[in-house]
């Protein structure tokens, strides 16, 4: 049997010692457990974009029935809470203060002018444009419901203008629309995120800011047993805490789990590879912990939520963005995510992220070589 | 006196160090200007597909409209249906339009045609936004095709309109909350760092048998943080005002009054964490743990309506959610004056209680 190499066993100390000092502090149980399951239980429950209950306001200024029947189709539906009034003043208070997210308006001259051959019978639909997304749905349900509306009178009184072209929408891999389901599967990648940048962000600096560091180099490690020791530890940790995400996600919350498990360990492996490493570099450059974590929010969290496109789609966004989204790793990761959770192992997509996370992780590694010296200045 | 050179030596650690300084001065405004553009749930430049099985007329001028729009930036033809698959699959484009191949010969003879909208769910919001553009397009062309095939039309519309916002543009929504949220990161990171760190390097302890107080370390520990939240907010106003172009309609008395009672009830909280953690990493991870349900349950993710009706009281604990309320108010509606009182005093309990929690908390430490 041959001896098992030095620099393997001093690396397997580091190690340890690493181990140790995650497992004693506190704050380690909080990492792994307590911060994956609060952010899965924010994405899962608090976070969502469906409106299920838009409170809108409807100023009936005619009263004929044709006007009822509008107001009536509306508080039908089942994505409005209506409050209706005589006249719009009534409604301005409730809008600047966000109680309602707009309003429709049915004009007095409405009914007189439907039966006119020259005119048109206008309903004007306000949104509340401090909240764009909502405004936006705003005018599509009431615009759906003002178009089922339009059949019902249609069939009702024998028009004829019944539109011919019905389109009919289907949504694939998330028939019932429930956003949690993206929400949560791109929440993954934050997660990992910042346990693996944050984390490792802190963990040389901190040496560095202790003084410890000066004790380390007086040993005979090498840089690379150091990253090695520095990292190990915190791949291990990040792996369970994936573990444990899947398992709250899919249990717990329901999401459905369509690829194979096999490319999901692949997949987080390359991920969390290179969101270690970017913690690392960053922890290496800085070496004092205020910026280490400043910079790992600046450059890892809040891209990771806000360029990654899990919540904002990427081609909405300006051209220079885009191209900075690109080199965001969880970019990648999230359309791994999103595709295993809820289409299954689509190889073409898959391959082609993990090949550019691969790169970003093995341009991260040459500049964490350049940087890792040891000496003290 | 003493206070004052405390409070001094609070903003020269902070600010004498230039790393430090970048470090605080610099990414937030980086952030407005990059999250100003790239956070947006509007939909532009959407790729999508189009199977069409139909050679007819009416197919060909339904799918040039669909050419017209500035929505779709790129229409790529696919040959058949077992493309569908791949293409969603491999998220090539957003949603497929897929027309049959009665199409035509349906609507030449007035009889109803089918045109099926295949959304890649994987990102329900963008794709229901897509395809609420798409029903747009095709009831418009409906009704062309309906009047010009000679039928009686109901003459009846919708006039949509959007107010204090009227483009819809999200720029205007994200500068007056990344105000609100940014401001609240950069206090929060310079207050519950600030006591973890003294007492990591054991600085703490010659603080503590210095002649100040206790209340005076404290209250030295406090108002660095309030300054720097509070000028980093002013600073981010000016750049969304005055760079980005945002209107700003409302009471700027009243907006400093909100911002100021906003930082101190978020110091109160920086503080407390700091009280809590022996560590940096540790007062670090506390930021973390109070941040993340704040920023995402605050209402600027998602609005605070959508949650589940029990989590909805949660919110009420968080002081950036009326800040929030207060910032876009006072940017886009020019909120009265009542209207932002009764946001502010919420905030101006916690900011109380936090700092007193605090102390309390530092002098049972201390005993």
């Amino acid at each position: 049997m041959r001896p098992i190499p030095d620099s393997l066993l001093r690396m397997a100390a580091l190690i340890r010692k690493e181990s140790i000092q995650i497992l004693r502090d506190p704050s380690a149980i909080l990492i792994a457990v307590v911060l994956p399951v609060l952010l899965l239980f924010l994405y899962g429950t608090g976070v969502s974009l469906d409106l299920k209950h838009l409170r809108i306001g409807l100023v009936l200024e005619d009263t004929s029935p044709n006007a009822q029947s509008f107001a009536k189709s509306l508080v039908d539906s089942p994505y409005f809470n209506v409050k209706i009034v005589r006249d719009r003043r009534e409604l301005l208070d409730d809008l600047d203060r966000g109680h309602i997210r707009g309003f429709v308006t049915v004009p007095s001259y409405f009914s007189e002018f439907r039966f006119r051959e020259d005119a048109i019978a206008p309903i004007q639909v306000i949104g509340d444009g401090s909240e764009p997304n909502t405004a936006n749905f705003v005018q599509y349900y009431v615009q759906g419901a003002f178009e089922n509306w339009l059949q019902q009178e249609a069939i009702s009184s024998d028009l004829t203008g019944l539109p011919l072209i019905k389109a009919e929408p289907r949504f694939w891999y998330n028939e019932t629309l429930e956003s949690r389901y993206f929400l949560l599967s791109g929440s993954l990648a934050i997660i990992m995120t910042l346990i693996g940048t944050l984390l490792t962000a802190l963990v040389v600096s901190r040496e560095w800011e202790r003084g410890t560091m000066e004790g380390l180099i007086s040993t005979p490690v090498g840089k690379w047993e150091i990253i090695g020791g520095k990292t190990i530890p915190y791949f291990v940790l990040g792996m369970i805490s994936m573990a444990i995400c899947v398992f709250v996600s899919t249990v717990i919350y329901g999401l459905p789990f369509r690829g194979s498990l096999l490319s999901l360990l692949l997949v987080s492996a390359c991920f969390l590879l290179v969101s270690l490493e970017t913690g690392l570099l960053i922890s290496l450059l800085s070496k004092i912990q205020i910026l280490s974590s400043q910079i790992s929010i600046i450059i890892g969290f809040l891209p990771a939520y806000m360029l990654s496109g899990f919540l904002f789609e990427i081609s909405s966004m300006p051209s220079w963005i885009q191209i900075l989204t690109c080199f965001m790793p969880a970019r990648y990761f999230v359309q791994c995510l999103q595709s295993l959770f809820l289409v299954g192992d689509v190889w073409p997509l898959l391959w082609k992220n993990i090949a550019v996370m691969l790169l970003i992780s093995a341009i991260l590694f040459v500049l964490i070589s350049r940087n890792v010296t040891k000496r003290l200045d | 006196m003493k206070l004052i050179a405390l409070i001094w030596k609070e903003l020269l650690v902070i600010l004498r160090d230039s790393r430090s300084r970048i470090s605080i001065t610099l990414p937030p405004v980086i952030q407005l200007f990059i999250f100003a553009f790239a956070a947006t749930l509007d939909v532009k430049n959407a790729t999508i597909g189009v199977l069409n099985r139909d050679n007819g007329e009416q197919a060909f001028e339904l799918l040039q409209r669909f050419h017209g729009a500035p929505l779709f930036q790129e229409i790529v033809y696919l040959k058949g249906a077992e493309e569908i698959g791949p293409f969603l699959d491999e998220q090539k484009g957003l949603m497929i339009v897929s027309i049959d191949e009665q199409f035509s010969r349906n609507l030449d003879a007035k009889k109803p045609a089918l045109v099926q909208l295949i959304c890649d769910g994987r990102k329900s919001n963008t794709t229901q936004i897509i395809s609420g553009y798409a029903r747009q397009i095709i009831d418009q062309y409906n009704r062309d095709f309906t009047a010009k095939a000679g039928f009686k039309q109901q003459n009846a519309a919708l006039i949509p309109r959007n107010w204090f916002n009227p483009n819809i543009l999200y720029l205007w929504y994200n500068i007056p909350c990344l105000v609100g949220t940014l401001s609240m990161l950069t206090c929060l990171v310079v207050t519950s760092q600030s006591i973890a760190r003294e007492r990591e390097m054991g600085t703490f302890d010659q603080l503590l048998v210095s002649p100040l107080s206790l209340r005076e370390i404290l209250i030295g520990k406090t108002v660095p943080g309030i300054l720097i939240g509070a000028g980093e907010g002013f600073l981010m106003w000016a750049a969304g005002t005055g760079l980005l172009g945002v209107p700003f309609t409302g009471s700027m008395a009243l907006f400093s009054l909100s911002l100021i009672v906003f930082v101190a009830a978020i110091s109160g909280i920086g503080l407390f964490i700091s009280a809590l953690s022996s560590t940096q990493q540790q007062a670090m991870l506390g930021t973390f743990v109070f941040m993340l349900p704040s920023v995402l349950l605050s209402g600027y993710a998602t609005p605070i309506e959508n949650m589940p009706t029990w989590l909805q009281p949660v919110t009420f604990l968080m002081p950036l959610r009326y800040m929030l309320i207060i910032s876009k108010g006072l940017f886009l509606k020019a909120l009265p004056y009542e209207v932002v009182l009764n946001q502010i005093w919420p905030m101006l309990l916690i900011a109380i209680f936090t700092l007193s929690m605090a102390s309390l908390f530092f002098r049972r430490r201390l005993e």
